[in-house]
């Protein structure tokens, strides 16, 4: 047997599934017997039929007409194809506030429910609090748990005795169900039908040769999941985030206070575990699954991994009134979504060479972003480009390092425009800087000027024409920076912008 | 006897004189001038700039106010600034400047001595930000400066920032360009600089290097004045009446 004692599943069977949720949405649909059915080779052919018309006899597979003959009230509704899978989809994410792990089946559900059931006291009172809440909201449902899902699968559906199964107990409880609650195929059953093997128990311990010649591997497979010698595992519908915590509320909680104190609990649990780690997080975030079904979520985002609860705590708390806790918070989660190692800086002895790595730093630029959005801060790195505006880059983080020198040997204004604005000038011709020029309606008479610089944009890039950028000084002694975009020739006059301003 | 009473009147106001200047050494750092033996000198280079502020160098842990008059002068506002940033980011080497309406060019700072990636900018949208950030900014110790470019900021706000200045020892430096109504504010020292036209030796034709009239109009216990000041290999010039000579081999390297 594999050694995962530890492992607990509970299945969960919606037995009138789409009915059910019409009847939520519709209650007065409650008493009258009706059936969904979907038109199959010119018929139309019952789908599902409501707790109420199945009592009067009709089941799924039924054609219309009959159905019709047997109970000449009942209603048809048309079936939609898409509406289970939608709906057990809703249900799944509904029961992440009994386990992270939760998939979806055909009509029904798997949670994994390995160490969550404690946080309920016992198993009986979990399973008894999955089953009502489901029933509260009106559908019909069985539920079990075992070690395996193939067990528990079987006991939901076919079982009638107890929803419990202990550990240990597969073979016992599988032993009197029919083979169909190991989730064959017809054709297997219908073999297993001809023998006269009309109970699980009838095979189970028969040469495992003997029925892999008959039946082939599948049984056998289904068999072995069932009874724990073979692992079997699901796919979570939401996967599961490594770094995450979890804080289950008996009582809803609906005031700032409340989700204040548990949101402190999970900061502290997590950034305990990723100190221990040496990691930190870059991305958290705080997830509200309220009563009525409702999630509510705050990111934060930090420059540096932190795994400071306090300074977490202040990113957090000026969001928390953003959550509307409505009826109530049951469930808070704390998720890393990007968790990065820590770099330790070493430790100066004197406050200076307050450098970008220091952490207060981080926490200040983390407080300024969570308050004023995301893109508020900029650091800029150079950038191996001619053209003024695309020389400099912003950098991605704080420890970004510039790849090439910062370069020195040319003048660049201190103010640069957004955007060069058109001028216009009186320059002498072909290449000599302007004798005057008009910017924003105000004429400015050049009194020196330095000889021109070319930059021309790289051709692969950009196929701009060249601009001859001129530093001019006009007689109250600002200084410019102009350019002229391309060359004099006989019919085409180059424009003239100002690009910025000299100190 | 009356050269008795003379010699006595001399002893009095000599005590007198040494009380007095000992209450205003004690007044001093109660007025936001304190000078920490931790703090890192700054040095400016220009003997008469240094000398008309209190200790006699160029105050830090507190707030600087600069004023732009005219559109024009944003540049050389931004300029000088950047020149004095230089100085002061020897010790520490990260910097924060905060804006509504940035157009300074990151790379220009290159020519002023400064590495461009040691500077943090905030662009925020509106003024009021601003001075919440410029406060959360001055009590954080590992950043050397916090210049702000605001139009408006009263009294009450800028006494704030002094207060969180000099707890932390940080420098701030606030830039009002064009100001709608030049209220007093609680700083160390009001400047204003204007440009002017440039000069280069043996009046050879082209562009040279930046010329600032630096105006100190207000200072906290010191002495206000003004000078022409030229800024050329990173450092500070008082240019005198008579033309100095610039040595043709000098790289320039401001902009």
């Amino acid at each position: 047997m594999l050694d995962d004692m530890g492992k607990r599943f509970v299945t969960i069977w919606f037995r009138h599934l789409k009915t059910d949720w019409m009847i939520r949405r519709k209650p007065e649909l409650k008493d009258i017997p009706f059936v969904l059915a979907h038109p199959d080779r010119g018929r139309m052919i019952i789908t599902e039929v409501s707790a109420v018309a199945k009592a009067k006899g009709l089941c799924a597979g039924m054609v219309v007409a009959d159905a019709r003959i047997i109970l000449p009230a009942v209603q048809v509704v048309n079936d939609d194809a898409n509406l289970a899978g939608k709906l057990l989809k809703n249900l799944c994410a509904w029961c992440i506030r009994f386990t992270p792990v939760a998939t979806v089946d055909t009509a029904g559900l798997i949670l994994d429910i390995s160490g969550c059931a404690h946080l309920w006291e016992s198993e009986e009172n979990y399973l008894r609090t999955i089953i009502s809440k489901l029933k509260g909201f009106g559908y019909h449902i069985r539920a079990a748990m075992a070690d395996t899902i193939g067990t528990a699968w079987a006991v939901s559906r076919y079982g009638k005795v107890k929803a419990i199964i202990h550990p240990g107990e597969q073979a016992e409880a599988l032993a009197p169900l029919l083979p169909a609650a190991l989730r064959l195929d017809a054709d297997t059953l219908e073999g297993l039908h001809k023998l006269g093997l009309d109970n699980i128990g009838s095979f189970m311990n028969m040469p495992r040769s003997a029925l892999r010649r008959r039946f082939g591997d599948q049984l056998l497979l289904r068999l072995d999941q069932a009874l724990n010698f073979e692992e079997e595992f699901i796919q979570p519908l939401i996967a599961v985030e490594p770094y995450s915590e979890r804080l289950p509320c008996l009582e809803p909680i609906q005031t700032a206070t409340g989700i204040e104190i548990a949101l402190q609990k999970l900061l502290e649990e997590l950034c305990k575990r990723l100190h221990k780690e040496g990691k930190g997080l870059r991305i958290a975030c705080f997830k509200c699954f309220r009563v009525d079904g409702e999630l509510e979520q705050l990111t934060i985002h930090t420059n540096h991994a932190s795994n400071n609860p306090k300074h977490l705590f202040k990113l957090f708390q000026i969001k928390i009134e953003n959550i509307e806790p409505a009826l109530g918070i049951e469930l808070f989660m704390l998720e890393a979504l990007k968790v990065e190692d820590i770099i330790t800086v070493q430790q100066t002895f004197w406050s200076g060479n307050g450098s970008l790595e220091s952490t207060e730093v981080a926490e200040l630029l983390d407080n300024l972003q969570n308050k004023f959005g995301n893109n508020i801060v900029h650091r800029y790195l150079p950038d191996e480009q001619h053209l003024p505006e695309l020389s400099i880059k912003i950098a991605g983080s704080l420890k970004d390092k510039p790849a090439t020198e910062w370069r020195n040997d040319k003048l660049r204004p201190i103010q640069l425009l957004h955007e060069p604005q058109r001028i216009e000038v009186t320059a002498p011709i072909p290449d000599y800087p302007p004798m005057n020029f008009r910017y924003k309606n105000r004429l400015h008479k050049v009194q020196k000027a330095d000889a021109c610089e070319r930059i021309e944009a790289e051709w692969w890039l950009n196929a701009g024409l060249h601009r001859d950028y001129y530093i001019v000084e006009d007689e109250e002694g600002k200084r410019y920076w102009l350019f002229r975009e391309g060359h004099y020739d006989a019919d085409n006059k180059p424009a003239w912008f100002m690009h910025g301003f000299f100190a | 006897m009356k050269e008795q009473s003379f010699h006595n009147e001399k002893v009095c106001a000599y005590k007198n004189a040494r009380i007095i200047s000992q209450l205003q050494r004690d007044i001093m750092p109660l007025q936001g001038l304190k000078k920490l033996s931790t703090d890192s000198s700054v040095n400016l280079g220009v003997h008469p700039i240094e000398n008309s502020f209190p200790y006699s160098s160029f105050p830090i842990g507190c707030i600087h106010e600069f004023l732009s008059a005219s559109n024009n002068d944003i540049a050389s506002t931004n300029g000088f600034v950047a020149a004095l940033l230089s100085k002061l980011m020897l010790s520490k080497a990260t910097a924060i400047w905060i804006s509504t309406t940035r157009n300074l060019f990151p790379a220009a700072l290159k020519n002023f001595g400064i590495d461009p990636e040691h500077i943090i900018f905030i662009d925020l949208e509106k003024e009021k930000d601003v001075l919440y950030t410029i406060e959360e900014a001055l009590k954080c110790n590992r950043i050397a400066t916090v210049i702000a470019e605001i139009k408006q900021i009263n009294f009450k706000e800028s006494r704030r920032l002094q207060l969180a200045a000099e707890q932390s020892r940080v420098t701030g430096f606030i830039i009002r360009h064009q100001p709608k109504v030049l209220n007093t504010i609680a700083c160390v020292s009001r400047w204003c600089v204007k440009s002017l036209p440039s000069e280069l030796s043996n009046g050879m034709p082209g562009v040279g290097f930046p010329r600032w009239n630096v105006e100190l109009l207000k200072v906290r216990n010191g002495k206000p004045g003004s000078w022409k000041i030229e800024y050329s290999s990173n450092s500070f010039q008082e240019i005198k009446e008579k033309v100095i000579d610039i040595p043709q081999t000098q790289i320039r390297n401001v902009g």
